[in-house]
């Protein structure tokens, strides 16, 4: 333990490097830029940068592709507050609050509750690094497909379940969501399974796509509907609201705990930032006393899904330097980097190449601090687009949207299939279907059902397995207790309060 | 969509968009429920096939739209979805978009960029034409910029592209 | 769809032509803008890190005029990515890398596309295939692991591996047909998480490539038995102990005749002319002698063979008709074919 801290010290000296601080602005920038444009997400931009980096020394090339990594995460953000298009699959949930506080001409306080709360939620997940790395490596070798489903099977049960909408549009949501990621090549029997032929559909459907159709170009004609005007509005921007909104934010310490715990959890299983934002948000919800309000713009809906997102972005990079195995799609861009460079991670990472791990967990320290403090300078700037006319912001969104459309798998189909989305994402909202347990199960689905028929090939084809342990056993029963919470709470309530003559 | 069929004067009622989306639903179960079909659904000797799961989902999708469509039915006919008027300018833009999704498959991402922002700020913006030229041709070369050149990430170009060599 | 994509096909043969007639006549060819590197698998997988690499080999050394750009196309197991260069005939602007699907995908999913659909340009390297088992399991040997598994009942031993229907479920099947004993074969995603299962112990062994689980090997977690190749590794480097690659026997002199080895290659769209051929057969010439890519063969303990023209035509021939076999035997050859 102390051996860490001093190897940690000399990290810093390496990190603190003048020549690597700058790189972490310049990373940290790129990643707050490849963060706003959809589809250009975090894998995408360190994967381009990543040849550039061959030149320079592995830690000063770390640094600057993991800060690229943070600014990814802190980017995804923006667009979410600012046009309801999340920008990053993890920033879904950031939507659902953000969106309607920018409405409300509150954007700057989202864009602070969100950017502080990535910050920290970072920050818990890298303290948990240094203190006991290889403990939760440990740990995360005890999961195989049946522990993953299990998650899974949280993740749905802690989101799903209490929506206002009637259960069976819920249900038709979620499981249309369910047919869409369906789509494609069947991992487990390498079949392809509802394509009908058609060469366009080989990819499935992405995730992304369907997101910034559905939310993006929706809420664009939502807007149109109820006439020509943006919502969003000026406010005033100015760093008293940074100072408002932080003197705010401690009161949500208990969410902020809960999801730092949340993210760092689901980014070492890895199940990955975006049901770790899910989860966040939908126990958030639950068990805040403000509950009710979330959806129309309570700024706590915004502070459970950034800090769970950041944590588990922050923590998936663990198992991929103590195990070889990527957290994130990011994750593994960056773990081929370190085989280039002729690092082997793995186990033996910590021990042979100290210098290079702690020179990065310095770096994810400083790097988070320099992000934090550069994207806080942005808020006005952000904030400000909300000013540009209608009429000129909304085209350039439009255009935004279809390029990040056709980035996502370099295909012109994508962006008429984001447009389909969009009418659709209209329609729905129009006729009360909720459009998250859509995207929760598209984002999900996949993964969910590859873990559960690995789980049952292992098993022999028994259902048992998913009880068959002490650790799969504990997390499918908290799913169920998730899953029965609104029914256990109406019952206690009912309980409570005298029957009504 | 359902919405524009069956109009009361003002405006075409809730309670057919709830039929026509409950419709649409029930078709799209369907269609999963039959290519479930086609790669099997059964339960082999090594767990479920490929198209186990979204059979039993077509399936759920299927039921589930019958009971929002009973639902639908029950809808007050009063009610409205949206007035025309509003519907008008949802397809203002709905048009553009639509046409301009369509033209980047022949034309490449860059032109129709163009033409979708012109379009936009001299129809509904009623913007001068200097301010629309310089923000129709400027946010587009400005992507050109940042995806092609820095990020190297190529958009899909046309022919006029090739013919600037670019 | 299908008026679009005709359009786009007019488009692109149309771009086609008028690079071509642009072109000075001079024997020698060269890249006039970015080259498009397809790959056909999904980002962080091993012929992802490789094109990449070569990305920036290329990039480092400058050996193009032009800048190679990497683009990912996995969809359909790789189908979508070969569809795309099949698609762009007579574009000298576009090269895709390979790994076993290019045999497998067709078959096994229906995707029409061929080896022959593409113009082949080299074989860059070949990756060879280890059987590992978790290193606390008590198999010393190949040996002892193939007693272990006939003395089992069928599906005892849980073997993992990366997709289905492709390499590692291809050898899973032939040392299946070898001892006579089904083997559990379980498809996961990416070959990390598959030697990342084997050290939880999820899985009793895998046949992960020697790059995907050498970092477990150096941590004590995992275990080599023997290679499926015919020959053992050249690579003396230490690994673990006096271990080092050269000191994993071949498959066969374990008792165990199943001989597999990957294609890592390039290919063109069809229609292209032999002068564009061959420049880019002379530009990973020029890769293979930088100290980068001698590393990365080293590191990943590949089979250094390179190939061009009638040579690597013959070899994929043989090698289409093996996989047609193997495939054909183990019942993966999809329906629709």
């Amino acid at each position: 333990m102390f051996d860490n801290f001093v190897n940690l010290w000399h990290g810093f000296a390496v990190a603190g490097d003048p020549f690597n601080i700058l790189l972490m602005v310049v990373g940290i920038l790129l990643g707050v830029i490849i963060g706003v444009l959809p589809g250009l997400g975090g894998a995408n931009g360190v994967a381009i940068l990543l040849p550039l980096t061959f030149s320079m020394s592995p830690t000063s090339a770390i640094i600057l592709l993991s800060c690229i990594y943070w600014g990814a995460l802190f980017g995804g953000a923006i667009t979410s507050v600012l046009f309801n298009i999340p920008g990053e699959p993890w920033s879904v949930a950031t939507t659902f609050d953000g969106h309607p506080m920018a409405r409300q001409g509150k954007a700057g306080e989202a864009l602070t509750a969100a950017f502080t709360s990535s910050f920290v939620g970072a920050f818990v997940a890298i303290l948990m690094i240094t203190l006991v790395a290889p403990l939760v490596a440990a740990f995360a070798l005890r999961f195989g497909p049946a522990e993953k489903f299990a998650v899974y099977f949280l993740a749905f049960c802690s989101f799903v379940g209490m929506s206002k909408e009637p259960p069976a549009k819920t249900i038709v949501s979620m499981m249309i969501g369910f047919a869409l990621a369906a789509v494609g090549l069947d991992m487990v029997t390498g079949q392809l399974r509802l394509t009908f032929g058609s060469e366009e559909l080989l990819n499935g459907f992405d995730f992304l796509i369907a997101v910034i159709g559905l939310f993006g170009i929706g809420e664009i004609l939502l807007t149109m509907e109820e006439g020509l005007e943006f919502r969003g509005k000026s406010a005033k921007i100015d760093a008293k609201v940074v100072l408002r909104t932080w003197a705010s934010l401690p009161r949500y310490w208990a969410t902020s705990i809960r999801s730092c715990i949340i993210g760092c959890w689901m980014g070492i299983t890895p199940a990955g930032a975006t049901p770790a934002s899910f989860m966040a948000y939908g126990i958030a919800k639950r068990v805040s006393k403000n509950g009710k309000n979330f959806g129309n713009g309570e700024i706590e809906g915004v502070v459970a899904p950034e800090t769970a997102a950041h944590a588990a972005g922050t923590s998936a990079l663990l198992p991929m330097l103590a195990l070889g195995v990527p957290g994130s799609p990011t994750a593994a861009v960056l773990l081929g980097g370190l085989l280039i460079w002729g690092l082997q991670p793995g186990p033996m990472l910590f021990v042979e190449q100290k210098d290079f791990v702690w020179g990065l967990i310095a770096s994810m320290y400083l790097g988070n601090v320099v992000g934090l403090i550069v994207v806080l300078t942005t808020v006005p700037l952000f904030a400000a687009i909300l000013r540009i006319p209608f009429s000129i912001i909304a085209p350039v969104i439009l255009v935004i949207c279809a390029i990040g459309a056709y980035t996502v798998n370099n295909n012109v189909f994508d962006v008429v299939m984001m447009l389909v989305f969009g009418v659709l994402g209209y329609v729905l909202k129009k006729t009360n279907y909720p459009l998250a347990p859509l995207v929760l199960a598209i984002v999900l689905g996949d993964s969910a059902e590859e873990a559960f028929r690995q789980s049952l090939l292992a098993s022999g084809g028994s259902i048992g397995i998913f009880w068959s342990n002490p650790l799969v056993s504990t997390i499918m029963g908290l799913g169920l207790v998730a899953a029965l919470y609104p029914m256990i709470s109406n019952l206690l309530s009912r309980l409570r309060s005298p029957q009504p003559a | 969509m359902s919405e524009t069929s069956h109009g009361t004067g003002t405006g075409p009622t809730q309670r057919n968009a709830e039929i026509g989306v409950a419709l649409l639903t029930l078709l799209f179960g369907l269609i999963v429920v039959y290519g479930s079909y086609l790669v099997g659904f059964g339960w082999g000797a090594d767990g479920p096939q490929a198209g186990f799961f979204p059979f039993y989902v077509g399936i759920a999708i299927c039921v589930c739209s019958l009971i929002n469509l009973a639902q639908g039915l029950r809808e007050n006919p009063a009610d409205l979805f949206a007035e025309w008027s509003q519907l008008r300018q949802v397809l203002k833009v709905l048009v553009p978009t639509t046409i301009y999704c369509l033209m980047v498959e022949p034309l490449g991402i860059y032109l129709p960029s163009i033409l979708l922002i012109a379009v936009f700020m001299k129809w509904l913006g009623k913007y001068s034409w200097p301010l629309t030229a310089a923000i129709a041709i400027g946010v587009p070369a400005a992507f050109y910029l940042v995806f092609e050149k820095w990020f190297l990430i190529p958009l899909p170009k046309g022919p006029v592209e090739a013919l600037l060599g670019l | 769809m299908k008026n679009f994509h005709a359009l786009g096909l007019g488009t692109l043969t149309a771009l086609g032509l008028a690079a071509m007639s642009i072109l000075p006549a001079a024997a020698e060819w060269k890249p006039t803008k970015p080259v498009e590197f397809i790959v056909p698998a999904g980002t962080g997988g091993g012929a992802d890190q490789m094109a990449r690499t070569l990305q920036g080999i290329i990039a480092k050394h400058e050996l193009m005029p032009t800048q190679l750009i990497v683009i990912n196309k996995s969809g359909g197991a790789g189908g979508e990515g070969f569809l795309d260069v099949k698609n762009s005939k007579a574009n000298p602007h576009k090269i895709v890398i390979t790994l076993s699907n290019l045999f497998t995908t067709p078959l096994a999913t229906g995707i029409p596309f061929n080896w022959k659909d593409m113009t082949p340009v080299a074989m860059l390297a070949l990756d060879e295939f280890v059987l590992w088992v978790n290193a606390q399991d008590p198999y010393k040997t190949a040996q002892e692991y193939e007693a272990a598994i006939k003395a089992a009942p069928d599906g005892t031993f849980k073997m993992g591996g990366t997709g289905s229907k492709q390499e590692d479920q291809i050898i899973t099947v032939a040392i299946e047909k070898a001892l006579g004993k089904k083997m559990t074969y379980i498809p996961y995603k990416g070959g990390g998480e598959v030697a990342v299962q084997l050290v939880g112990g999820h899985v009793n062994s895998t046949v992960n490539n020697p790059i995907e689980a050498v970092s477990q090997w150096r941590g004590d977690k995992v275990r080599p038995l023997c290679v499926f190749d015919g020959k053992q590794l050249p690579y003396t480097d230490k690994i673990l102990g006096d271990l080092s690659w050269s000191s994993i026997p071949t498959c066969k002199s374990a008792g165990l005749d199943v001989e597999y080895v990957m294609l890592r290659g390039i290919f063109m769209p069809p229609g292209v002319s032999e002068e564009q051929v061959a420049y880019f057969v002379d530009l990973f010439k020029k890769v293979r002698e930088t100290p980068e890519w001698q590393q990365l063969m080293k590191d990943g303990a590949f089979n250094q063979t390179f190939m061009a023209g009638p040579e690597f035509k013959d070899w994929l021939t043989k090698a289409e008709a093996t996989h047609k076999g193997l495939m054909q035997e183990a019942g993966f050859i999809a329906a629709a074919n």
